[in-house]
């Protein structure tokens, strides 16, 4: 496993890592790539909101109300 | 709405009015334990989504995934990156996206946005992230590979992004 990813194949991982754990050297080498990169970072956050929604779908009745 | 939420699942009208009238059937019968601590309705959402598990569990056992290769493969995806692997469009900046989730429009648009992911994709996401399965029981139910399946799980993420991007955070921000 090379530790440097291209923003393709750290996409790939962040939603791996989302439904498995991922190898020692995989999470080093992602885990390295978001201290540099802005845009893996957001997909990073945007693939967790993600989860987050998918969780409370479908939602509240009312705006602002129980989900 | 019941309904809604079945056919998003299990993209089969008969099993999707199955399992809801299963929930209302349990419900009734149930009537007695409904706590009031939340709403009827993520009280039936609740019992729906145990009947939908039990419905995956019986038909998966009955005939394995139909899955096309253009659910499978990750070659359209090239496009949205160049050719030295950083993206072609940086993905924009969501804001503060938690006050969607008390919005009823965004889960509006988030239902919009799962109508439109090919069927499989859907339902292998709907099973991993609404109903919390975890990814090993979805593969051994849907009898698919566990690359598979992660492949499917990440397709159902960049496009779920791509289209609230679109259709939500690009317009609110």
């Amino acid at each position: 496993m090379k530790l440097k990813l291209t923003c393709k194949e750290a996409g790939r991982l962040i939603s791996e890592g989302l439904d498995r754990k991922l190898s020692l050297p995989q999470r080093i080498a992602l885990r390295l790539h978001l201290t540099i990169c802005d845009a893996c970072t957001r997909i990073n956050a945007q693939f967790r909101f993600l989860r987050r929604a998918a969780l409370r779908y479908p939602g509240p009745e009312r705006d602002g109300g129980e989900s | 709405m019941l309904l809604k939420f079945a056919m998003l699942q299990l993209r089969n009208q008969a099993q999707a009015e199955d399992a809801v009238q299963e929930t209302l059937m349990a419900a009734i019968q149930g009537a007695k334990n409904f706590a009031g601590k939340s709403s009827v309705r993520t009280w039936l959402v609740g019992i729906l989504k145990h009947k939908i598990v039990d419905l995956i569990r019986r038909s998966s056992r009955e005939r394995p995934l139909d899955l096309p290769d253009e659910e499978t493969s990750l070659e359209d995806f090239d496009a949205l990156y160049r050719e030295d692997g950083h993206y072609a469009s940086m993905p924009a900046e969501w804001g503060d996206p938690e006050t969607a989730l008390s919005q009823r429009r965004f889960f509006e648009t988030l239902e919009r946005c799962l109508e439109r992911l090919p069927k499989n994709t859907a339902r292998v996401f709907m099973m991993r992230e609404v109903m919390g399965i975890e990814t090993d029981e979805i593969c051994k139910e849907l009898a698919i590979t566990a690359t598979n399946c992660w492949v499917l799980l990440y397709r159902a993420r960049m496009s779920l992004r791509a289209c609230l991007e679109e259709r939500w955070f690009a317009i609110r921000a």
